[in-house]
């Protein structure tokens, strides 16, 4: 059976059940006011009640609770509290002579249907928040709902129909294992706890759960939302190597994630990503990734009928812009052609598509498709910080005429009075030879560069490495690249310019140290890449990497450079290891 | 009497968490605090009452402030929309 994966990593336990006695109505009608002052009195004193059961969760001392779970459980009290409902229950009582517990479950029944007939997945989810309200209250006006705390055993795992956020803040990681409900969703509170704890959850897993009974042994699978009812022993081995494989991962994650990226001697380097779109940024910041080294702007082009419009873009780049928190983002101006191509803007059939009409090529001569970029990532430049990168320079002329319209466009923008930040950082991609060769000259045009080291190989071996006949001699070790590289980034520091790199070289763990040595600022990669390249850095000191780039530098061929690196890695893995 | 519109730049939309933390915004000050979201208004007391307006991410919302303390409290709300909500 299967269910959404909300918090990752594999358990294997046993099935432990949790049911709720549903909440029945009496039907009691209240006689005279002073069985109506007693049940409002027994009302506003259950609230109390559960207000203080909340509250001493929150200072129990023991859990270390952190800001979230704090956050979650001052929600928690103020639906506990919330005027709307106990004037509503009172009016119950006092109009309808209804009882504590019936005017409760009413106005809760009331509540709910409300919240699941929003068109809003995110608050549908709160229903479970408002559950928890309720069910808390009632037990408190000494009604048996919930079973009281029971002592698990090792390696349970929960299988309920939903779980509150405050009852995941209380679970005993040590004893269970897991859990599964039936309902919830990705945003539930239950599921953001979860994966805070590292206590892998699957939620939304429908009727199929109902066939679990208690003590059935279970594999939980976080990341893919499978559940293995009894499983035979092949299959629990292979889950427990898979297991230990994913354990290992995550702790080295989370062991890494807040520790700031610099070398044992105090070098302090940017670990960036590279994205597509706002939906890859959370998976950055969990990796420990500081910031954007390439926002690609072609996914909002691809698979539509025309081009995006302005205020499409701007949405899409403010999306990125919130998301990122003030962290820096740098967005490529549109790369197409060469590979990619949009199919409503036709590029005649050409020769060599690598080298011909592409990127900053097609925005420099059709400059319409340019402004409406250029204006649509200003516009959402107050909402974070964002710098502005042109892709496929090989001459000055390309820079101060991309340049050029980037600052028409802030004086139209600046005569109609649209916000944007008037310090947005320009760079370029160094990708083409000519620019690596030349960096000196465009490094006094731009704040920062970026080495695209796919192109840049690609461009200076004039290998195709799509091609299998020549692929095998494509390597980003090859001296003369790696002296263009040297070239950019010595060129562009003595000009004070920031280097980034974020092609495929930057996240190989071979070549960090030697790019660590050259003096490379930053290093952006896909956001799964950055734990392990992040390990080589801080575990490091920028002198033994000087070294080692300088010992690489006098050589002179990429297959003695590769088994140096890989010799130079596996002792630092051996020793850090130990 | 203030009335002031805000744009919700919590991609999330205005969820149970920053909505518990303007509760408490609101609870500083002695002025009224009143939400709206095209025809729907409700008072800012209540968590259910300011979920149940749903309030989108890029969504446009008035608050309305009345009461002696209504210029303070309308800086701390700035405060809240344009930094505090990116942030939960």
């Amino acid at each position: 059976m299967k269910g959404v994966g909300v918090s990752p990593g594999i358990s294997i336990g046993k099935a432990f059940i949790i049911n709720k006695t549903e909440a029945a109505l009496t039907g009691i009608a209240l006689e005279n006011d002073h069985s109506k002052s007693i049940e409002t009195e027994k009302f506003n004193k259950a609230v109390q009640s559960a207000v203080n059961e909340v509250e001493a969760i929150k200072r129990n001392e023991n859990l270390a609770l952190t800001k979230q779970e704090i956050e979650i459980l001052d929600t928690q009290i103020e639906f506990l509290n919330d005027p709307q409902i106990k004037e509503d229950v009172i009016h119950k009582i006092n109009s309808e002579n209804k009882t504590a517990n019936d005017a409760l479950i009413e106005v809760f029944l009331g509540v709910s249907e409300m919240f699941v007939s929003l068109d809003d997945e995110y608050l549908k989810a709160r229903t479970t928040d408002i559950q928890d309200a309720e069910n808390r209250i009632l037990k408190n006006l000494n009604i048996s709902v919930q079973p009281v705390t029971v002592e698990y055993p090792e390696n349970t795992i929960i299988i309920a129909e939903d779980i509150s956020p405050a009852d995941t803040i209380i679970l005993d990681i040590n004893k269970i294992k897991g859990f599964a409900t039936r309902l919830g969703g990705r945003t539930s509170h239950a599921a953001i706890i979860a994966k805070a704890k590292g206590i892998p959850a699957v939620v939304a897993c429908g009727q199929d759960l109902l066939n679990i009974k208690n003590d059935d042994a279970i594999i939980l699978d976080g990341s893919s939302g499978d559940i293995i009812l009894n499983p035979d022993l092949k299959t629990i081995e292979e889950y427990k190597i898979k297991q230990t494989g994913i354990n290992e991962e995550l702790s080295l994650l989370k062991s890494l994630k807040d520790i700031p990226v610099q070398t044992i001697d105090g070098h302090k380097i940017d670990l960036f990503a590279n994205i597509s779109g706002d939906d890859d940024l959370e998976k950055v910041f969990e990796n420990g990734g500081e910031g954007v080294g390439l926002f690609r702007t072609e996914l909002l082009f691809l698979g539509r009928n025309s081009f995006p419009s302005e205020e499409e873009q701007f949405q899409f780049y403010k999306k990125v812009a919130i998301k990122s928190n003030n962290k820096p983002v740098i967005v490529r101006t549109l790369d197409i052609g060469g590979d990619k191509q949009l199919p409503y803007f036709g590029i005649p059939h050409e020769n060599n598509p690598f080298l011909g009409y592409r990127a900053i090529r097609i925005c420099l001569n059709q400059k319409d498709i340019f402004y409406v970029q250029l204006k649509a990532i200003l516009r959402a430049s107050v909402f974070g910080n964002l710098k502005i990168m042109f892709p496929m320079i090989c001459s000055v002329d390309e820079v101060r005429l991309a340049k050029k319209c980037l600052q028409e466009v802030k004086q139209e923008m600046e005569f109609s009075g649209v916000g944007f930040n008037k310090n947005v950082e320009t760079g370029i991609m160094v990708e083409i030879p000519s620019a690596a060769l030349m960096a000196d000259i465009l490094a006094k045009e731009v704040d920062f560069f970026s080495i695209g080291t796919n192109d840049l190989c690609q461009y200076t071996l004039a290998i195709d490495r799509m091609n299998n006949k020549v692929s095998s001699l494509y390597s980003h070790f090859n001296p003369g690249l790696l002296r263009l590289i040297q070239n950019v980034i010595q060129q562009a520091h003595k000009q004070n310019k920031h280097v980034g790199m974020c092609g495929e070289m930057a996240s190989d763990p071979l070549a960090t140290l030697l790019l660590l040595g050259m003096g490379l600022d930053e290093f952006s990669m896909g956001a799964a890449s950055i734990p392990g390249i992040k390990k080589i850095i801080i575990g490091n000191s920028l002198s033994g990497a000087r070294e080692i780039c300088q010992k690489v530098m006098e050589m002179d061929n990429s297959e003695s450079i590769t088994n140096f690196l890989l010799k130079e890695l596996n002792d630092f893995e051996r020793l850090h290891n130990s | 009497m203030i009335s002031k519109d805000y744009i919700i730049l919590d991609p999330h939309g205005m969820h149970a968490r920053p909505a518990t933390a303007l509760i408490k915004l609101a609870r500083q000050y002695k002025s009224s605090f009143s939400l709206k979201k095209e025809e729907k208004l409700i008072q800012m007391r209540s968590m259910l009452n300011i979920l149940s307006i749903a309030a989108k991410y890029g969504d446009t919302i008035s608050v309305i402030i009345e009461g002696e303390d209504e210029s303070k409290a309308v800086a701390a709300f700035d405060y809240f929309f344009n930094e505090e909500m990116k942030k939960f």
